[in-house]
C-alpha cells in the first residue's frame, strides 16, 4: 500500500538489489526469530496489509507452520479509510480486511508490509487495528526498511535494511502480484506531495 | 409635418426602394426618393416590413405588474419590432368586462409604444361555464373582437359552441387554447420518451388534437370561424390541413418557440423550458414549420408570458408556464423560416403582419408598404448575429429560453404610424 | 465516477461494479463489534428531506454515522415547500453553513438535478428519490442484492449481472425504482423485462432498454429474480385498474406463482409493501423473499456511494475514458 514504490513515474531501469532466493531467505530468518522470540508463535496472528504485505504475510505463515507444525492464523488488514492522506487525492478504492476466525483479542498480532517508509502507514494500520479489537501486543515484520521515518515507529523484524536516498523508489515484486520475486532500486522523478 | 426618409431598405426582402414617411403615412414608395426636408434613415442592406402584429400576447397588467406592465410590454414589443399587439385576457381581474378591456386598452394608448388591442375572455373569469358579456366588451371603447379563455381550455362542448354562434352577430372570432383538461391533469412536459425516461407528467399530443378537431367540427356545424391558439403537434396540423381542404372557417398559429425547440431540452430540468402547450418533438417541429410555409398554419404568434424570476428560479414542477418572445420571435422565423428557405420576407410580413391583423380585424396594420397607408414599419438588419442576452430585454422578465444562443437578425428600427419607437436597435 | 449521484444512467458499469465491491467491503463492518469507520470524519452531510421516508433517511443516516460523517437532518414539508423557491433558499443556507454534500428526498422529479446544476450549492448531491423519476442508491441495493444471492458474496467481486433475467412487476408509471432498476440493471448487463397493466406503462417505455410484457404468468418460469414494486391503492380511482382484487389476481405475486419461478429465483420488494394486493404475506414472509436483507444492503450501498464520492478531494477514479471533468 505504499504509493510510492508502485509509483508508474518511478524512472526505469530500476536496479534489482536482492532477487528470488535472497526473498525467501529473509522470510525463513524472519519466521525463525518470531518463533524464537514469541515462544512459539502460538497466540500469534499474522495480518498482511494489502496488496503485497498480504502476500508476505502468507508466506511467513506457511513457513511458521513448518516450523512449528501448527496451522498460524493470517488475514489481511486494509488501511486505506485510516490513511492520513485521503483528503489528497481522489476516492481511492479499499481492499479486503480478513480477520481470522478467532479474532485477535489478547493475541499477538503481527503486521506484514513490504517497506517501511515513513511509517504512516503503520501508524493507519495501528488504528484499524483498534476499531476491530485488542490484541495482547502488536508487532511489525517488513520485507525491506528504507529509513526516512516520520513517526516513531520501527519494525520488530526486517528482512533487510536498505539505506536509501529520498530521491530512490523502493519497489518490492512479488510473484503472486508480479509474476516475479525482487526488490528494486530506482529514481523517482518527483516526491508527490502527500505521499509518504 | 416631420418626414423621414428610409433610404435603401430591401421592402418585403425585395430590390432597394427607398420610403418616405409624412407624418403618420407612407407618402411615397420609390427609387431615387428627394430627402430634402426628411430625416434620413440609412437602410441599405436591411429589409422593411409591415409593423409586426402579434395576435397572442400576456401583458399581465392588471394583476401581475410584477412580471409585466402595459409599457413595459409594449416597449418590448417595439424592441421585437411589434406595431400591435393583443393582450390576452387572464389578468387578475379577468378582461371579462367591458370595464377590463377598456382599462387595458387605455393603458395602451398611454403607452405610445404599441397599439393595444385587449382580448375578451369567453367565459367569466376563464371558470368554463357562463359566457362572459362577449357584445358589451365589442361594444366597448376597446371594440373587442377576438375572445379567449387561454391559458384554459373552453372544455364544455356546448359552451364552445354557443361562443362560437353568439360572437357571428358582430363578426367576432374565438380563439381556443387547445387542451383536453383531464388527459393533461399534472400534466408538465410533452409526454413521449423523454417524459417517460424523466418522470414528468406527460401532456399528451392527443389531448390538443382532440380539443381541435372537435372545435373545427363544430365551426363547421354552426357556420362560424374558429382560431387555434398556439399549435403544437404535427396531428394538429393535419387535422387543420383537413378542416381547411372542407372549407371550414380556421385559422392557427405558431409560436416561435415551438418552430426551434424540442422537448429534449426538458433534459436540464431548466424551467425557462417548461411551457404550455409544452415544447415537443424534432418531428412536430418540421411538420409545424412546413405548415406554416404551406399556410396550413396562418401565423407567427408570440404567446408572450413574462414570470418574475422566483417562478423560474426553482424546480421544474413548482415553476410557472411560459416564455417572453416579443423581442426575439422575427429572430428565430428567420433563423427557423426563412434561413431554411421555407419563407421569403414576403412570407414573413403575411405570417408574422398582414394575417394577424385581418384574424383579428385591426384596422390599420398589416398594411402593405404602399403609398397612402400608415406607416407602420419594421426595418430589420438581417445580416446580424449575436448571442441572445436577456439582460437587454425591455421586458420586465427574463424568462426567454434562447438565453446565450446565436440568433439572426434585429430590429434597427420601428416606426408606429410615422413615429420612431425603435432607432439604431434602441427604445426611442 | 461523476461529482453527483442523480441518475443510475450517470454510473458507467466500472463505476457500478466499485460501489458494489465497495459495499461489500462495508458490509463487512457490520459484523465488527465497532461498526464504525473514519473515512469521512469532519465531513458534514445534510440529509435533506422534503418527503417523508423515514426508511431511506435513517438508512442514509446510518451509512453516513458508520463512516463519521457530521450529519445535518433536514425535514422540510407542507406547505413552505409548495413554494418553489424554498429549494433554492434552503441550498443557500446548506450552502453557507460549509455543508460537504446533500443527499436529498424530494416530490419533484428534478429536483435534485436542478439543485446539483441551477448554482445554488456547490456540494456533491446525492439522490435519496425524486418524484417519479429515479432513486440511484435503491438500484444499487437492488442490484447489491442479486449480486450476492445469484452469485455470491465473494464470488460476485468484481463482477456485473451479465445474464440474469429480472423482471419488475407493477406501477412502473409511478415509479422512480424501475427507472432506476431499468438503467442499471441494463449497465451491469442484465436483461430487464417490466411486466404491468398496459395503463401503469408509461408512453415512451417502448423506447427503454427493456421489454414489456402484459402477461406475468409467461415471464416467471424465466426469471433470476422477481421485483415486485408497491401498487398504491387510490391509483384504481383514476382508472389505472378497475379493482384491487383484479390487479392481485394479474399482476400479485402469490405462492402458486411463486412456485412457478425457478427454484433459485428471488422474490425483492422495496418496501413498504402492501401485502395482500401486490404480494400475499405467505410470500412476503418466504425465505426467498429478500425485503429485509434489501434494507441491510441499503446501508452498506450508501456508504459505498458516500464514500467514494467523499472519501477523497474528489470521486473515485474508475474507467478514465469516462471521467467527468
Amino acid at each position: 500500500m505504499d504509493a510510492t514504490h508502485s509509483d508508474p513515474r518511478t524512472q526505469a531501469p530500476a536496479r534489482p538489489v536482492l532477487e528470488g532466493p535472497d526473498i525467501a531467505r529473509m522470510l525463513t530468518r524472519i519466521a525463525h526469530e518470531i518463533v524464537e522470540r514469541a515462544k512459539g508463535a502460538d497466540d500469534v496472528v499474522l495480518l498482511g496489509i494489502p496488496t503485497r504485505g498480504v502476500f508476505l504475510a502468507r508466506r511467513l505463515a506457511a513457513k511458521l507452520e513448518e516450523i512449528t507444525g501448527r496451522a498460524i492464523p493470517v488475514g489481511s488488514l486494509d488501511i486505506t479509510m485510516y490513511r492520513d492522506d485521503l483528503r489528497l487525492g481522489p476516492a481511492r478504492t479499499l481492499a479486503r480486511t480478513e480477520i481470522p476466525g478467532d479474532g485477535i483479542e489478547g493475541r499477538l498480532v503481527l503486521l506484514v508490509d513490504d517497506v517501511l517508509f515513513s511509517g504512516r502507514t503503520i501508524r493507519a494500520a495501528l488504528d484499524a487495528l483498534g476499531d476491530i479489537g485488542r490484541p495482547r501486543a502488536v508487532q511489525l515484520a517488513v520485507l525491506v526498511d528504507r529509513g526516512h521515518r516520520e513517526l516513531p515507529i520501527r519494525a520488530d523484524y526486517v528482512g533487510k535494511n536498505l539505506p536509501t536516498s529520498l530521491r530512490e523508489a523502493v519497489k518490492v515484486q512479488l510473484t503472486e502480484e508480479d509474476g516475479r520475486d525482487a526488490v528494486l532500486l530506482g529514481v523517482r522523478e518527483t516526491a508527490p506531495a502527500g505521499e509518504r | 409635418m416631420r418626414k423621414i426618409l428610409i433610404r435603401g431598405a430591401q421592402v418585403l426582402g425585395g430590390a432597394p426602394q427607398d420610403v418616405l414617411i409624412d407624418g403618420e403615412v407612407i407618402e411615397a414608395v420609390g427609387s431615387g426618393l428627394s430627402a430634402e426636408g426628411a430625416e434620413v434613415v440609412e437602410a441599405a442592406g436591411q429589409v422593411l416590413l409591415p409593423g409586426l402584429v402579434d395576435l397572442h400576447t400576456h401583458l399581465r397588467e392588471p394583476g401581475r405588474e410584477d412580471s409585466e406592465t402595459v409599457l413595459t410590454g409594449t416597449r418590448a414589443a417595439a424592441s421585437g419590432g411589434y406595431t400591435a399587439v393583443f393582450a390576452m385576457a387572464n389578468t387578475f381581474p379577468v378582461a371579462d368586462t367591458a370595464g377590463v378591456v377598456e382599462q387595458v386598452y387605455r393603458l395602451g394608448k398611454e403607452s405610445g409604444y404599441c397599439d393595444v388591442q385587449p382580448i375578451g375572455a369567453v367565459t367569466v373569469g376563464l371558470q368554463g361555464r357562463k359566457l362572459a358579456e362577449l357584445g358589451a366588451m365589442h361594444e366597448s371603447a376597446a371594440g373587442v373582437t377576438v375572445f379567449s379563455d387561454d391559458g384554459k381550455c373552453v372544455d364544455d362542448a356546448v359552451i364552445m359552441r354557443r361562443a362560437l354562434e353568439y360572437v357571428k352577430a358582430f363578426g367576432g372570432v374565438i380563439a381556443q387554447h387547445a387542451q383536453e383538461p383531464r388527459l393533461t391533469e399534472g400534466a408538465q412536459m410533452n409526454e413521449g420518451i423523454v417524459s417517460a425516461e424523466l418522470g414528468l407528467g406527460g401532456w399528451p399530443a392527443v389531448a390538443e388534437e382532440s380539443i381541435i378537431a372537435r372545435d373545427v367540427l363544430l365551426a363547421e356545424h354552426v357556420g362560424s370561424r374558429v382560431h387555434i391558439c398556439h399549435l403544437s403537434t404535427a396531428g394538429s396540423v393535419e387535422i387543420v390541413r383537413w378542416a381547411k381542404s372542407r372549407g371550414i372557417a380556421v385559422t392557427a398559429e405558431v409560436t416561435p418557440h415551438h418552430l426551434l425547440l424540442t422537448d429534449e431540452l426538458v433534459r436540464t430540468y431548466n424551467p425557462v423550458f417548461k411551457v404550455n402547450p409544452p415544447l415537443r418533438t424534432e418531428r412536430d417541429v418540421l411538420a409545424l414549420r412546413e405548415a406554416l410555409a404551406d399556410g396550413t398554419i396562418d401565423i407567427v404568434a408570440t404567446d408572450h408570458a413574462p414570470h418574475p424570476h422566483e417562478d423560474k428560479d426553482c424546480e421544474w414542477a413548482a415553476a410557472a408556464m411560459g416564455m417572453v418572445g416579443l423581442e426575439t420571435a422575427l429572430s428565430v422565423v428567420q433563423h427557423t423560416m426563412v434561413e431554411t428557405g421555407l419563407l421569403d420576407w414576403a412570407g414573413v410580413a403575411d405570417r408574422m403582419s398582414f394575417t394577424p391583423a385581418r384574424i383579428g380585424g385591426l384596422a390599420g396594420h398589416g398594411r402593405p408598404v404602399s403609398a397612402g397607408e400608415p406607416a407602420n414599419l419594421t426595418l430589420v438588419d438581417s445580416a446580424y448575429r449575436g448571442e441572445v442576452d436577456p439582460a437587454g430585454f425591455a421586458s420586465r422578465s427574463r424568462n426567454t429560453p434562447y438565453e446565450g444562443r446565436e440568433l439572426p437578425g434585429r430590429v434597427t428600427h420601428t416606426f408606429l404610424r410615422g413615429r420612431a419607437t425603435v432607432v439604431d436597435g434602441k427604445l426611442a | 465516477m461523476k461529482r453527483h449521484l442523480i441518475s443510475a444512467a450517470d454510473l458507467t458499469r466500472d463505476d457500478a461494479v466499485l460501489i458494489l465491491d465497495t459495499a461489500e467491503e462495508m458490509a463487512r463492518v457490520a459484523d465488527r463489534p465497532i461498526k464504525k469507520l473514519p473515512a469521512l470524519r469532519g465531513r458534514t452531510v445534510c440529509n435533506l428531506f422534503f418527503e417523508d421516508s423515514t426508511r431511506t433517511r435513517i438508512s442514509f443516516e446510518a451509512a453516513e454515522k458508520r463512516l463519521s460523517a457530521d450529519v445535518i437532518n433536514f425535514a422540510a414539508k407542507g406547505s413552505s415547500v409548495s413554494k418553489g423557491e424554498s429549494l433554492k433558499d434552503t441550498a443557500q443556507t446548506l450552502e453557507a453553513m460549509g455543508v460537504d454534500a446533500v443527499v436529498i428526498r424530494h416530490g419533484a422529479s428534478g429536483a435534485p438535478y436542478r439543485l446539483a446544476t441551477s448554482g445554488w450549492i456547490d456540494a456533491p448531491v446525492i439522490n435519496a428519490g425524486d418524484g417519479t423519476h429515479q432513486h440511484p442508491t435503491q438500484a444499487l441495493l437492488d442490484a447489491f442484492t442479486m449480486r450476492r444471492r445469484l452469485i455470491g458474496p465473494d464470488a460476485g467481486l468484481g463482477q456485473d449481472l451479465s445474464g440474469k433475467r429480472i423482471t419488475l412487476v407493477g406501477d412502473v408509471l409511478h415509479s422512480r425504482v424501475a427507472r432506476s432498476n431499468v438503467d442499471l440493471l441494463h449497465t451491469l448487463g442484465a436483461e430487464v423485462t417490466l411486466v404491468a397493466p398496459p395503463t401503469l406503462v408509461p408512453v415512451g417505455a417502448e423506447h427503454w432498454p427493456c421489454e414489456v410484457s402484459y402477461d406475468l404468468d409467461s415471464v416467471l418460469p424465466k426469471s433470476d429474480a422477481v421485483m415486485m414494486l408497491r401498487v398504491q391503492r387510490e391509483r384504481m380511482n383514476a382508472a389505472f385498474f378497475p379493482t384491487e382484487r383484479e390487479y392481485s389476481r394479474r399482476y400479485g405475486l402469490d405462492a402458486d406463482r411463486m412456485a412457478r419461478m425457478p427454484q433459485h429465483a428471488l422474490v425483492m420488494h422495496p418496501g413498504p409493501m402492501v401485502r395482500g394486493m401486490e404480494i400475499t404475506a405467505e410470500v412476503a414472509d418466504s425465505p426467498r423473499c429478500t425485503a429485509v436483507e434489501q434494507v441491510a444492503n441499503g446501508v452498506s450501498i450508501r456508504m459505498a456511494v458516500l464514500y467514494l464520492l467523499l472519501g477523497g478531494n474528489e470521486p473515485a477514479v474508475t474507467n478514465p475514458r469516462t471521467e467527468e471533468k
